[in-house]
């Protein structure tokens, strides 16, 4: 089959690093003004693909065409020459400079040879930002501007190098609801103008919303290749992981009562300025999913609890002791997974066992000695019980992919045997694979009597493992309700925007 | 197999076929290759000038031993994120504070607890500004460098206090056991203790925790203030110990005691392959940079070099072995 103007054709593509083959015989178009999603889990070979599109790596055999003309990228400027931008996952921005400074940045507009042309750079910025329908001022540096508009200098940066295709490598990652939906705009806009676009996310909602094509990577072989109308989000997980493991990511009605006394008791917990009277319990066993936009105060929730944040009224309690500090909480059996795992979760320049030993110094101690004998079974069990892919406990944890590393960080409280146990966004970045073990192990820990509270940004995610969900809104818990009683997706949307969902359909059941 | 392989990630499948890991080795432990090049060098031009002899190493051991342990409470320092320029000044306080109490005639044993406390208030001190203030403790120390100096100046107007106390400057100084030096003696103690306390205690692990990334470690219990201010106290109270040894060795304490001393401290902890931005550390390796410092001091005077050539080649031996240590950033 032909394609429809295509404006990039990567043909045959191979790539081996030392005898073992990441990618075979890839061949992958990209038609004028789509958006193209690439899909498939860590270590399926899409960051090569894309690295050899970016003149990072040089593929062994293959040939890449643009606009029809066959083309050599054998660096980083042949492929900015061609007209190919990476946005960053991490962004590349220099936070002291402005904006139009970081857009011109090492190709200022000059003034002569010498002098640099600031008015001109300015106004320059000013309207590529306008082009992408934001009206930021060029002079704003860029330590101020918020993640979702970083990006929006990244995509202005590339757009004013006359980049005709981009590739988005997880741009929602970081993004709040509203910034997201300001993204999908430009991407919308940027499509429209003839951009072509490779759009990577490990979001399904994202890619059937967004996206017009998808193209699933696995072992290195391209699985797939179709229009998103043709597919639905069970057949895209399929084709994904190679098997019917999409049980992972279906939501079972447990039906049990939870009648226990609760673990975790929140009273009318104040923590300004987002948070204003929270009130809910956690029972044994059960798992809570905290929903609520980005910003709505649910990490700040998940800090009092562990004791890093004093509320300004209320109370936590954990089996009835009040938690005033952190020291308190662990020592009640609260665990917290936090939301930045690399930033807060682990030491990544520490090996996977001290890692995973650090929260639980005290319990592999005799007298003031570490014994790393005791330590090693309990690292060797969690590694394997986690699945975690690491050559050996030794190895330093930066070099384990995201999936890899949140395993990490969840399995290092397990030791202590947490009566509560607080996930804060547990699957970003987190490939699909990774993603259902991870499920998996967090409705295994609630059937052993863990009780558990959940807080992400995908709600298909607090869908498929919570028993009851809280929605948060404007500060408040607006709604406690049954995982049964909620009927879809976009209910829960727009619960979290602050439109109840109406049970009154199920009150007979209840 | 297959799918094993396949679901490394790429940067593990590109470390396993290159030469990074044997690389990696060797800059981990570059100071000892370095400081065999040093001895090896001078063996071979100064080895008949009396370099290579027992007395000398000897000598070599025992004059760095103040160097070495200052360098190994200074590795703690550093590993937790911190740094401590305050030693050298904290040093000659402890000696002042030491001879002035037993020419009071409090006696040695009383006049050493003394020495040693001084040491431990002002680490309390720097570390109260660091973890409460929040104060950099490169600024709080540097200050605190400054301050203590002044401080010793003016107690002594200057003066020398001589040392008349003959256990005592057995015990810190001139005295031998079993033939060994004491100096080299407390040296290899405290190599010992650091090493283990490092490596094989929890307060160890808290430390790197601490200097590896202190949100993740506060965010898995750590209490890193806590272990910020035990680092900053054992960095005083070696000081202090320093301070006894220079008075010992030389029967006065003088105020300009442990001057740029920091830097060589400093210098031997980095050259011992410590992370300067903490996590990583190791006191084995400090103890080598620590006597790799000494022994280049020692072969330049044997080969004649006069104090500002000695300044000259060690500086730049410093630079190139810390470069060539040095792991390119991530």
């Amino acid at each position: 089959m032909v394609d429809r103007d295509p404006i990039l054709e990567m043909r045959n593509v191979e790539k081996s690093f030392g005898a073992i083959p990441v990618l075979r015989k890839v061949n992958f178009t990209l038609r004028r003004g789509e958006v193209h999603a690439l899909m498939g889990g860590n270590g399926a070979g899409k960051s090569t693909l894309m690295k050899i599109l970016t003149g990072v790596y040089l593929k062994d055999s293959g040939s890449i065409s643009i606009e029809s003309r066959p083309v050599a990228i054998a660096s980083p400027n042949d492929a900015k020459r061609a007209g190919i931008a990476m946005i960053f996952q991490e962004f590349s921005l220099v936070p002291t400079l402005t904006v139009a400074q970081n857009i011109f940045l090492n190709r200022e507009p000059r003034k002569g040879s010498f002098f640099l042309n600031d008015r001109a750079a300015r106004k320059m910025a000013r309207a590529v930002l306008q082009d992408l329908g934001e009206d930021l001022d060029p002079d704003t540096p860029v330590s101020e501007l918020s993640a979702g508009m970083m990006q929006m200098v990244e995509i202005a940066k590339a757009l004013s190098q006359n980049a005709k295709i981009l590739i988005m490598d997880e741009p929602t990652a970081s993004l709040s609801e509203h910034e997201t939906r300001t993204l999908f705009k430009i991407v919308r806009r940027l499509k429209a103008a003839g951009i072509s676009i490779v759009y990577i996310s490990h979001r399904m909602a994202e890619i059937f919303e967004l996206c017009d094509r998808v193209t699933v990577l696995r072992d290195g072989e391209i699985k797939i290749t179709q229009d998103c109308k043709n597919l639905t989000i069970p057949e895209l997980v399929d084709h994904m992981l190679g098997s019917s493991s999409a049980s992972a990511f279906a939501w079972q009605d447990r039906q049990i009562v939870f009648s226990d006394a609760p673990v975790l008791k929140v009273s009318n917990v104040c923590l300004p300025p987002r948070v204003r009277d929270v009130s809910f319990d956690v029972h044994p066993g059960e798992i809570v999913g905290l929903a609520g936009l980005m910003g709505s105060g649910r990490t700040e929730i998940a800090e009092a609890i562990f004791g890093r944040r004093a509320p300004t009224s209320g109370a936590i309690a954990i089996d009835g002791k009040p938690i005033a500090r952190q020291r308190d909480a662990i020592a009640a059996g609260v665990a917290l997974v936090p939301e930045d795992r690399r930033r807060m979760g682990l030491v990544l320049d520490h090996s996977v066992q001290s890692n995973i030993m650090l929260p639980n110094l005290d319990l592999f101690r005799r007298g003031a000695f570490v014994s790393d004998g005791n330590a090693a079974d309990v690292v060797r069990k969690m590694i394997d019980r986690f699945q975690i892919k690491t050559d050996s406990p030794a190895k330093v944890s930066r070099l384990l992919s995201g999936g890899n590393q949140q395993k990490i960080v969840i399995s290092k409280w397990l030791a202590r045997k947490p009566r509560l146990l607080i996930l804060d966004e547990p699957t970003i970045g987190v490939d699909i694979g990774a993603k259902g073990e991870i499920t998996t192990q967090i409705r295994e820990l609630a059937k052993a009597g863990t009780a558990i509270l959940i807080i992400s940004s995908e709600l298909e995610e607090l869908l498929a493992v919570s028993d009851r969900l809280l929605i948060l809104h404007d500060g408040r818990i607006v709604q406690d309700i049954q995982r049964r009683d909620v009927q879809s997706e976009e209910e829960l949307h727009h619960a979290v925007q602050g439109h109840l969902i109406d049970r009154t359909r199920h009150a007979t059941a209840v | 197999m297959q799918s094993k392989a396949i679901s490394l990630t790429e940067r593990d499948m590109q470390r396993r076929f290159d030469i990074g890991q044997v690389l990696g080795f060797v800059q981990d432990h570059s100071v000892y290759f370095f400081f065999a090049a040093v001895i090896a060098f001078f063996a071979v031009t100064i080895g008949d000038n009396g370099f290579l002899s027992v007395t000398n190493f000897f000598n070599i051991a025992r004059t760095t031993a103040m160097i070495s342990i200052v360098a190994f409470a200074m590795t703690f320092v550093i590993a937790s994120g911190e740094l401590d320029l305050s030693v050298g000044s904290v040093c000659a306080l402890s000696a002042l504070t030491c001879g002035m109490a037993i020419e009071a005639g409090t006696g040695w044993f009383v006049a050493v607890i003394l020495a040693l406390l001084s040491g431990l208030v002002i680490g309390a001190v720097i570390a109260f500004f660091v973890t409460r203030i929040r104060i950099p403790s490169f600024l709080v120390t540097l200050g605190m460098l400054q301050l203590i100096r002044g401080v010793d100046m003016r107690v002594t107007y200057t003066n020398p206090v001589a040392i008349a106390d003959k256990t005592f400057n057995s015990l810190f100084g001139s005295g031998k056991l079993y033939g060994i030096p004491s100096l080299i003696i407390w040296s290899v103690v405290f190599a010992l203790i650091g090493h283990v306390v490092l490596k094989y205690t929890t307060f160890g692990r808290q430390v790197l925790a601490t200097g590896g990334n202190r949100v993740a470690a506060e965010y898995s219990g750590v209490r890193t203030s806590n272990v910020k201010f035990c680092v900053f106290m054992i960095s005083g109270v070696a000081a202090a110990l320093a301070g006894l040894l220079y008075s010992g060795m030389m029967q006065t304490a003088r105020f300009n005691y442990g001057e740029g001393l920091e830097l060589s401290a400093i210098a031997a902890v980095i050259l011992g392959g410590t992370s300067l931005f903490g996590g990583k550390a190791s006191i084995i390796g400090t103890f080598a940079g620590a006597l790799m410092i000494g022994t280049i001091n020692n072969g330049l005077i044997i080969m004649g070099l006069d104090v500002s050539e000695q300044m000259i080649v060690a500086g730049a031996i410093i630079i190139l072995a810390v470069a060539f240590a040095r792991k390119p950033s991530h």
